[in-house]
C-alpha cells in the first residue's frame, strides 16, 4: 500500500470544498447510470429479473451481455433519472432480493465460465424494516462471500456513489476501477457526520475525512485505476463516457483474464487479505499464560504468601459500564 | 471475601456497588451481577459482557492462548472530526485495558480446541478497522490450517468509520477465508451479543454454519436511528431483535448466557471437521468406515485415545504444548 502522510488535523476548507464538489457530482441527476452506460457499452444485452425466492428488485439490474462479441455476466446498482423512476428504483437502494438476484446472475456467470463486470452505483442498501425482516445483512455477507469465491474474472467499475456495504454486495472483484468523480464510502457523508459530527450540516467536513474521492481511493490502494470523466464531467457526455469506461474495461479484462483460475483466486485473495493499514508490535500474548516460572507456578499451587496468584481474565479485560451507547460503526 | 494480594490487579470495589436494570429497574448489587454472568436475576437481562469474563464462560479455565496481540491500529486517513482518531483509540484503550475492540486466539471448550474471537464493544463500539480485520482473517486462517472449529462472539456497532474504506473492505477481508473454511470442511459458528449491526453483521457475522444469539441482543443491518432517519417511519417494536431474527430464519437459536458454554461445546460434537484430504478435493472420501469414525474420535478425545487405537491423528490438528485435553467432562 502507498506510504501516507499522517496529517491528524480536521479538513481544511479547500479539501472540504473539492471533496464535496465531487460528492455532489457523483450525485448528478444527469449522471449515467447503468442502464444508460450498458448499451453504449455492450454489443448486446438481456435484462434478466427476479431472486427466485421472494420478487424482482428494480434497484439492481443484470444479465448476459455481449462485450466485443465476447460474452460476460453484467451487474449493476439502477437509480431513476426523476421521482417516478427514483421511486420505482428505490433511489438504486436495493433490497435483499436485489443481492439475492445478484447472486443468482454470478453463479450463472461462474457455471458458463464468463468474466463479470458490476457497475456501483448506489447510495447504499435500504434500511427499512422490510429489508432487515428479509436479511438486508446476511444478504449482502452472502454475495461478498460468494464473489470472494468465484472462479471467474470480476471487474469493478464505480460509476457514481459506492455507498457502504450496498456497493461492496456487488463491488468484490480482481480489478476496481472508479469513473474521476465516483465516491466509495464506508458509509454516507450525512451518515458520518450525524454520528461524530452530531450535525448533518458536517456532511461535506465529514465527506473530506473519509477520502471519500477517486483519487484518494487510488491513494489507498481500493481502488486500481481512475477513468477520467470528458468535460465538466460524465452527465455532459454518456457517449465519451462509456467509451472510457469500456476502454478501461478491456484493458482490465486483458490483464485479469491471463490468469488461471487457481491464481486468479489466489491473487483476488491476496489483494483483500492485504487491505488495511496496522503496526504489529512484538509483545507477549497478555493474559494469565505470561506469567509461567517455575517458581510462581509451585508458589501458587503451594498458596505460598507473596507469590501473586495468577490473575483472571475477567480482571485483565473487565466488563465495565456500557457508558454512552453512541454508535461508533457504520 | 477473597484475599487481595499486594500486585494483584483486583479491581477495587467501586462506591457504586449497585447496577440498575435498564430493563426492569431493579437494583442489583454488582457482585451478584457478577456472580450471575451479568444476567439480571429478576427479568433475565442480559448485561454486556467484557472479552475476559467472556473467555472465563466459554473455554476451559486458563486454556485461552491470545495471538497476534500486539496488533495496532494506525491512523490510515490521518482523520479527525471533533478529535483526532488516535486521542479516541487512546481513550478507548485506557477505558478497556484493550489494544483494540476484538481479541482471538485458542482455547478449548471441553478439551476440545477452537480458534475463537471476541469483540468488547466499549472499544470505539465494537467497530472493525484494519486491526479487527486482521486479527479476525487471522482467526479463520487458523482454523483452516490447524482444522479446528472457528467461533467469533460478535459485539459491534459495525465498520470503523475513521478508517474509511479500509474499514468496508475488512468485510471482504473477513468474509475470504470463510470460502476457504468451505473448500476444507472445517465449521465456523457465529455467536451475536448485544449488540451486533452494520457491517460486522453484514459479513461474517451472518454467515456461520450455525449462528446463536443471545436473548433479547440488538442485531440489525442498520442502527434504529440510522433506518427511521431514511425511512422516515416508526419502526415497529423489537424489529431488530434476537428474538425476531429467529422468527425469521436468520439465526439458528437464542441461547441464555448460562448456556452458552454447553450449547457451543455440544455443537463443536456435533460439528466434526472434516477429515483432511491429502491431494484430494475436499469433500471426498469423508467416508463412514472404521477409520474415519476412529480417527474421528481420536482427534476429539486427544493425543492419549489415539495412542491407545493406533491412529495417527492429523498433525497440526492439537499441537503438544496445548493443556490436557479433558475426555469430554461432565458434558459427554
Amino acid at each position: 500500500m502507498t506510504e501516507i502522510v499522517l496529517t491528524g488535523a480536521p479538513p481544511t476548507p479547500e479539501a472540504i470544498e473539492a471533496a464535496w464538489r465531487r460528492v455532489q457530482l457523483a450525485r448528478h441527476p444527469q449522471r449515467p447510470r447503468t442502464l444508460d452506460l450498458v448499451p453504449l457499452i455492450f454489443d448486446d444485452f438481456e435484462e434478466l429479473h427476479g431472486d427466485r425466492l421472494f420478487r424482482d428488485d428494480p434497484a439492481i439490474v443484470g444479465g448476459p451481455a455481449l462485450l466485443e462479441g465476447r460474452a460476460v455476466m453484467v451487474i449493476g446498482h439502477q437509480k431513476g433519472k426523476d421521482t417516478e423512476s427514483n421511486i420505482l428504483r428505490n433511489f438504486g437502494s436495493p433490497y435483499p432480493e436485489g443481492f439475492r438476484k445478484a447472486q443468482r446472475l454470478m453463479r450463472l456467470a461462474d457455471k458458463l465460465g464468463v468474466p463479470l463486470i458490476t457497475f456501483l452505483d448506489t447510495a447504499g442498501a435500504f434500511p427499512g424494516p422490510a429489508a432487515e425482516e428479509r436479511g438486508q445483512a446476511e444478504a449482502i455477507a452472502a454475495s461478498i462471500k460468494l464473489m470472494t469465491g468465484l472462479q471467474v474474472p470480476i471487474v469493478v467499475v464505480i460509476i457514481g456513489e459506492g455507498g457502504s456495504g450496498g456497493a461492496l454486495a456487488i463491488g468484490v472483484g480482481d480489478e476496481v476501477l472508479a469513473l474521476e468523480n465516483a465516491t466509495y464510502s464506508v458509509i454516507s457523508p450525512e451518515g458520518c457526520a450525524a454520528i461524530l459530527w452530531r450535525s448533518p450540516e458536517a456532511a461535506p467536513t465529514a465527506a473530506a475525512a473519509m477520502r471519500m474521492t477517486a483519487a484518494d481511493q487510488l491513494e489507498l490502494g481500493i481502488v486500481d485505476v481512475v477513468i477520467d470523466e470528458p468535460g465538466e464531467g460524465a452527465q455532459t457526455d454518456h457517449p465519451a463516457t462509456a467509451r472510457a469506461v469500456k476502454r478501461a474495461i478491456l484493458a482490465s479484462l486483458g490483464r485479469i483474464t491471463r490468469l488461471e483460475t487457481e491464481a486468479l483466486l489466489t491473487t483476488r485473495y491476496a489483494r483483500l487479505r492485504g487491505i488495511g493499514l496496522y503496526r504489529e508490535a512484538e509483545i507477549a500474548p497478555g493474559g494469565p499464560s505470561q506469567d509461567a516460572s517455575l517458581r510462581r507456578r509451585i508458589g501458587r499451587l503451594l498458596r505460598v504468601p507473596g507469590v501473586p496468584r495468577r490473575p483472571r481474565w475477567s480482571e485483565i479485560w473487565p466488563s465495565g459500564e456500557d457508558g454512552d451507547n453512541s454508535e461508533e460503526g457504520a | 471475601m477473597p484475599i487481595k494480594f499486594p500486585f494483584s490487579r483486583r479491581r477495587e470495589v467501586t462506591p457504586d456497588a449497585w447496577t440498575k436494570c435498564p430493563s426492569c429497574e431493579s437494583q442489583i448489587f454488582n457482585r451478584q451481577l457478577e456472580r450471575n454472568l451479568r444476567v439480571c436475576p429478576t427479568c433475565g437481562h442480559h448485561f454486556r459482557m467484557g472479552i475476559g469474563e467472556r473467555i472465563e464462560l466459554l473455554l476451559d479455565e486458563n486454556s485461552f492462548v491470545e495471538r497476534d496481540a500486539g496488533l495496532e491500529s494506525g491512523d490510515p486517513l490521518g482523520f479527525h472530526d471533533q478529535k483526532p482518531y488516535v486521542d479516541r483509540l487512546e481513550a478507548s484503550r485506557i477505558k478497556t485495558g484493550l489494544r483494540e475492540a476484538a481479541v482471538w486466539g485458542i482455547g478449548t471448550i471441553d478439551g476440545q480446541r477452537v480458534a475463537i474471537g471476541l469483540f468488547d464493544f466499549r472499544f470505539m463500539g465494537g467497530s472493525m478497522g484494519s486491526v479487527v480485520g486482521e486479527k479476525l482473517a487471522r482467526c479463520f486462517e487458523a482454523a483452516l490450517t490447524e482444522r479446528i472449529p472457528a467461533v467469533v462472539v460478535s459485539a459491534s456497532g459495525g465498520a470503523r468509520m475513521q478508517e474509511g474504506t479500509l474499514s468496508l473492505l475488512q468485510l471482504a477481508k473477513t468474509t475470504a477465508p470463510l470460502t476457504r473454511l468451505d473448500a476444507a470442511g472445517v465449521p465456523f459458528i457465529s455467536v451475536l451479543t448485544d449488540p451486533t449491526t452494520g457491517g460486522v453483521l453484514a459479513s461474517f457475522a451472518s454467515l456461520g454454519d450455525v449462528i446463536l444469539a443471545e436473548p433479547k441482543a440488538l442485531i440489525g443491518f442498520a442502527g434504529a436511528r440510522v433506518a427511521s432517519g431514511t425511512v422516515g417511519e416508526q419502526l415497529p417494536e423489537g424489529f431488530q431483535s434476537a428474538e425476531s431474527l429467529l422468527e425469521h430464519g436468520f439465526v439458528d437459536d437464542i441461547v441464555p448466557r448460562a448456556e452458552l458454554r454447553t450449547t457451543l461445546s455440544r455443537l463443536v460434537r456435533l460439528l466434526p471437521v472434516a477429515p483432511a484430504e491429502e491431494g484430494g478435493q475436499p469433500g471426498e472420501g469423508r467416508g463412514w468406515g472404521p477409520i474415519g469414525v476412529l480417527s474421528g474420535i481420536a482427534e476429539r478425545l486427544g493425543t492419549a485415545v489415539s495412542e491407545t487405537v493406533g491412529i495417527e491423528v492429523e498433525p497440526g490438528s492439537r499441537d503438544g504444548s496445548g493443556p490436557t485435553p479433558r475426555n469430554g467432562g461432565e458434558h459427554s
